[in-house]
């Protein structure tokens, strides 16, 4: 089962004074606002946060719901829109596979694979040894999940008493917060050029395909970053 | 729950979901040493900073009614918060919401 120990050491990940607690919990109070706003229910807005769990996807199912679009178009929709989780989870999980380690863990924790939670694991996981690392990666997981569905309920019962201009707020402190731990993280060249590509490349091929910039974007240019980093060190 | 807002959820679940599990199933052959892994590493950073950038710089919900300006003055304000205080991330960060909130009501 699910070592205690390594569980509670990943939980409290999000207690440290840098952790992403706050921000997370802030574009979730949005998001609990928004939900409200389109028509759901307190029951509706938990249950689609406990069941979606990423901000891009919420967003894209309020707005189809909005324009009465049908479910196939939501489905394509939210899978291109959350495509970004495949490498996500590609470049997270062979650093804690384990053979000794159920295939179970592996298939259910990889509901909790979001920018904060997955940030948080990169930025932690060599102080963890392999065999333990998907327990400590559940209970950052847990941790990241139960601070969403909680703003999210916060959120929804606050949409009364959130202004414009407090939306708003929320709104850019999810962005800001993981430029900067992007900004943190670029440490090698084949960090640093991914995410100064990708920051370009995104916005430009947005003028091109809206639906698939952010995946063009990240696909070319990381890439470049790739090759080129492979051929500076060899 | 109306049944349309229910499938909602359940379709928009499962089409998240998916890449997820997808990764995973992946990921059971990649070695973390190999460079099919490093590669997938770049391609991760890459596309979360085309998801941050354009977050930034074509927006959707409550931040598509804060004009070009204010935005990009909160974001190198609070990036050049970050530094000057040895990057730590809480201050730009909360720095940010709150001179958001502000600044539109002037640009």
């Amino acid at each position: 089962m699910i070592k205690r120990k390594l569980f509670l050491k990943g939980y409290k990940s999000i207690l440290k004074p840098d952790s992403p607690a706050i921000a997370l919990a802030c574009c979730f109070v949005a998001i609990g606002a928004l939900l409200k706003n389109v028509g759901f229910n307190i029951q509706e807005s938990v249950f689609s946060t406990m069941l979606i769990y990423a901000l891009p996807g919420s967003l894209v199912m309020a707005e189809s719901i909005l324009i009465g679009a049908s479910l196939l178009s939501i489905f394509i929709a939210v899978w291109f829109v959350n495509a970004r989780l495949y490498p996500m989870a590609v470049s997270l999980f062979p650093l804690m596979m384990d053979e000794n380690q159920p295939k179970w863990k592996y298939y259910l924790s990889c509901h909790f694979i979001a920018v904060s939670a997955w940030l948080i694991m990169k930025s932690n996981y060599e102080a963890i040894e392999k065999k333990d690392r998907v327990d400590f990666w559940i209970g950052i997981g847990t941790a990241t999940w139960s601070v969403s569905i909680l703003a999210t309920a916060l959120g929804f019962y606050l949409a009364d008493y959130l202004n414009k201009d407090m939306l708003m707020g929320l709104a850019i402190l999810n962005p800001i917060y993981f430029t900067c731990m992007m900004v943190g993280a670029m440490k090698t060249l084949q960090i640093t050029l991914s995410v100064t590509l990708g920051a370009i490349l995104g916005p430009v091929f947005y003028f091109f395909s809206p639906e698939w910039s952010i995946l063009l974007g990240g696909l070319i240019a990381g890439s470049i970053a790739y090759f080129i980093g492979e051929k500076n060190v060899s | 729950m109306s049944v349309s807002v229910l499938l909602s959820i359940i379709v928009t679940s499962l089409a998240t979901y998916l890449s997820r599990f997808l990764g995973v199933i992946s990921s059971i052959k990649i070695k973390e040493t190999s460079k099919i892994f490093r590669w997938f590493n770049c391609l991760a950073y890459a596309t979360l900073a085309a998801l941050i950038a354009r977050t930034i710089i074509f927006p959707v919900g409550a931040l598509s009614d804060a004009s070009y300006l204010s935005r990009s003055i909160v974001v190198l304000l609070s990036l050049g918060i970050f530094f000057l205080t040895k990057k730590n991330f809480v201050y730009p960060t909360i720095f940010s919401a709150i001179s958001m909130s502000i600044i539109n009501n002037y640009f």
